[in-house]
């Protein structure tokens, strides 16, 4: 090992040094009191760290989300104390409940005013806790470099999360020794579980034999890079590919085996063949509640191999016969060769039976519309996935607009869905947009977000502005909260408590920005509208007019069972119609 | 729906000793509505290594979720679940009595011999009481001097050990220890 140089430096610099050696060289955030003098040294290595400056600290997280989703590394905010770090909270239950790297940097009072009440003082770890997947106090400057480390170390290995980093005043403005050490072990935490031979063999023996095998892609296919290893194990073992929201683009949407998306809003082919399969391969995904319905009634026919690197996910909702602790990628290509070769076709020819019926009696209604009719959610996302040529990477808000891009957005390459989907944030897809396009300049992003969303971060325009940051913002305006509405309309009488929203002029606001933009009301002008936005990098906002009666369909009912398929209000599925 | 049985387990948590523990375990339990009735944090036989020792009422379900989301803590160690019948199990509590009710009862000895209990200190003015035991042996204690006009009662929380011949912790801190010079070698 050669020797290192020690220079004598503030907490500070120490910070951005070390955020620097981690390899990041873009910064979200916003500056205050706590943190100034973070700032000040910021502004000696604008060269090296980009500061992104937000117009709301919750902002500057979800960008960072959008960021680290995209690129697949850390995302990196820097806010100051009190309301700068209350206002991340979202945004970290969110990077929590979706699994993204994140480290978000905090100012703090003083050492001598800790927990004294004092200007802009919160108790950061206390309340980020049980949000974070780590949360730590930095009091002194010479614990700097080491907290950076372990923070990075612990955000983005094993199941990544969010991390804070509380920094007391003192630890900025105090001088200390610095040498940077990256972290690859702590005793307390094992990140990448050796996987367990006798279990593999089993998973491989079930496999080998099941007849009706389905496989469910999480987002863990993603971020352990298996998409490939998942791809050759369907391809070999033809097993059809079923995804989560957050699974979506693992596999290539008009892959043979991929039969689509899984829960509430799925296909129907993935919901009614979860309750036939005789064995579910779920690979890091965690059987969220929106996956699963009713799970007395889920996969009552099925073996069930469950996959994910956190292993207190095992049972927490749907009992595994076999399960294995294994990051995603390693496990598939360790089953691989273990797995024979195989049919299946009648099986996978019940899953395009299945959709089928969805193509005629949900997709056909949603995409061809009468004359003269509104526009629907379904036929502007997917004219942009065609005009994308299905390589754009698809940003979503929460909420129809959400359920209906995951429906009608197709993809070719990983990556290229990013949503909130555990926490369920509107507000998030603006933002998260912006870090998107930061992330990877050279692809086309598009956000879909409905008029409510857009409201709760539309602040974040000023970033857009400021950054040239050409995001394509398409809004989905129904002048409504359109999903509670859709509830209302099927299971409270519809009556429309608080739903409706009077809009202001989203182009004028955008034109205010320096935005360029158009309202989009009718049919004959969507075409048009979509290829003047797409023609260059810069920014564009479309207000496009939506059909307030628009639902998403097929939808299973919360609390029911996943083949308990409604096709439109009054129309349930029969599963056994094939 | 039937809800599974109820039964007290005994929690212990093998961890880092650092701030925040005990309420980064705690919340985990408060999430999920569960009441924690006993807590107690010491340290363990390995140095720098902390322990704690929780006891609550739930099901089996509920408790092998909790103690996953507990290990799951980066500065976790490891936490494991039990019932009564897999550890050793003692509290401590202490019982403050005024001298002069209990020289007039003449019970000292029956206190000391039948109940098992020792005199911590005695003045004119009170009495405190000792005894460690189950929590069953330590109320039977309580009760009896409740005719004596006690004036303070205390009960600590529990303290266990397994009756198991394995020692998991030490497994897994040989496991990492591995692990780390693996990845010492592979730098090098």
């Amino acid at each position: 090992m050669s020797e290192k140089e020690t220079i004598k430096i503030s907490g500070a610099e120490a910070l951005v040094k070390s955020l620097i050696e981690e390899g990041a060289d873009i910064v979200f955030g916003y500056p205050g009191g706590a943190i100034l003098t973070v700032y000040d040294k910021l502004y000696d290595y604008t060269d090296r760290l980009n500061h992104i400056l937000v117009r709301h600290e919750q902002g500057a997280v979800h960008a960072a989300q959008g960021y680290a989703r995209v690129s697949g590394r850390t995302g990196v905010v820097i806010v100051t104390s009190g309301p700068g770090a209350a206002n991340v909270i979202t945004g970290l239950s969110d990077a929590m409940a979706d699994s993204t790297p994140l480290v978000v940097i905090t100012g703090q009072v003083g050492r001598q005013y800790l927990g004294s009440d004092a200007f802009q003082e919160t108790d950061v770890v206390g309340i980020t806790q049980p949000i974070t997947k780590w949360a730590y106090q930095v009091r002194r400057p010479d614990e700097v470099a080491s907290a950076v480390a372990r923070a990075f170390y612990i955000a983005s290995t094993g199941r990544p999360g969010p991390v804070v980093l509380d920094i007391a005043k003192d630890a900025q403005v105090g001088l200390t020794d610095w040498h940077y050490e990256p972290v690859n072990f702590i005793r307390s935490y094992n990140p990448l579980p050796e996987i367990d031979d006798t279990a593999l063999a089993e998973a491989a023996a079930l496999i080998n034999k099941a007849e009706r095998p389905m496989i469910l892609v999480g987002q863990g296919v993603v971020i352990s890079g298996a998409t490939e290893s998942l791809r050759l194990l369907a391809d070999k073992a033809s097993i059809p590919v079923c995804s989560t929201l957050l699974g979506l683009s693992a596999m290539p949407s008009e892959h043979r085996l991929m039969k689509g998306m899984l829960g509430m809003h799925g296909n129907i082919g993935p919901n009614v063949n979860t309750n036939r399969a005789d064995l579910i391969i779920a690979v890091g995904m965690r059987f969220d509640d929106r996956v699963t319905g009713n799970t007395a009634a889920y996969a009552p026919q099925a073996k069930i191999i469950h996959i994910d690197i956190d292993p207190s996910e095992f049972d927490k909702t749907v009992r595994s016969t076999i399960a294995i602790n294994a990051d995603a990628r390693q496990a598939l290509e360790r089953l691989l060769p273990m797995i024979d070769e195989a049919d299946h076709s009648d099986w996978i020819g019940s899953f395009d039976r299945h959709n089928d019926v969805e193509r005629e009696k949900v997709v056909a209604v949603e995409l061809k519309r009468p004359e003269g009719s509104k526009l629907t959610m379904g036929e502007v996302i997917s004219k942009i996935s065609d005009a994308t040529g299905h390589r754009a990477v698809a940003v979503t808000d929460v909420g129809q607009n959400q359920m209906m891009s995951a429906r009608y957005f197709k993809f070719t390459s990983p990556r290229s869905f990013i949503s909130s989907g555990g926490l369920g944030t509107m507000g998030f897809g603006l933002p998260a947009a912006i870090g998107a396009k930061i992330a990877a300049p050279e692809r086309t992003v598009c956000l879909f977000c409905g008029d409510g969303g857009f409201q709760m971060t539309i602040q974040e325009l000023g970033t857009i502005m400021e950054y040239e940051v050409g995001v394509k913002m398409v809004i989905l305006n129904n002048n409504f909260l359109g999903n509670v509405r859709q509830w209302q309309n099927l299971f409270y009488q519809r009556r429309f408590s608080q739903t409706p929203m009077m809009n202001p002029d989203f182009i004028k606001i955008a034109s205010a920005y320096g935005i360029q933009g158009e309202d989009v009301i009718d049919r004959e002008s969507l075409d048009g509208a979509i290829s003047r936005m797409l023609a260059d990098d810069r920014p564009y906002l479309l207000n496009v007019q939506i059909d307030e009666t628009d639902m998403v369909f097929p939808m299973t009912p919360a609390g029911q069972a996943v083949d308990h398929v409604l096709l439109s209000a009054d129309s349930p599925y029969n599963p056994n119609q094939d | 729906m039937a809800y599974p049985e109820r039964q007290l387990f005994t929690v212990t948590v093998y961890s880092e000793n650092c701030v925040g523990l005990l309420s980064q375990v705690s919340v985990i339990f408060t999430r999920r509505c569960l009441n924690i009735e006993d807590v107690s944090a010491s340290a363990s036989s390995v140095p720098d290594i902390h322990k704690l020792t929780l006891t609550t009422w739930a099901d089996r379900p509920t408790m092998e979720k909790v103690v996953r989301q507990i290990e799951k803590r980066v500065d976790v160690i490891r936490a494991f679940l039990y019932t009564d019948d897999d550890i050793l199990y003692q509290e401590v509590a202490l019982y403050k009595v005024p001298t002069a009710k209990l020289l007039e009862s003449a019970s000292v000895e029956d206190i000391v011999r039948h109940h098992g209990a020792r005199i911590l200190e005695m003045t004119p003015e009170y009495t405190v009481f000792e005894k460690s035991g189950h929590p069953w042996e330590t109320e039977a204690l309580l009760n009896r001097l409740r005719s004596l006009d006690i004036r303070q009662f205390v009960r600590s929380g529990r303290v266990a050990v397994t009756k198991s011949p394995i020692e998991y912790v030490d497994i897994y801190l040989e496991e990492q220890r591995l692990r780390k010079q693996k990845l010492e070698n592979n730098e090098g």
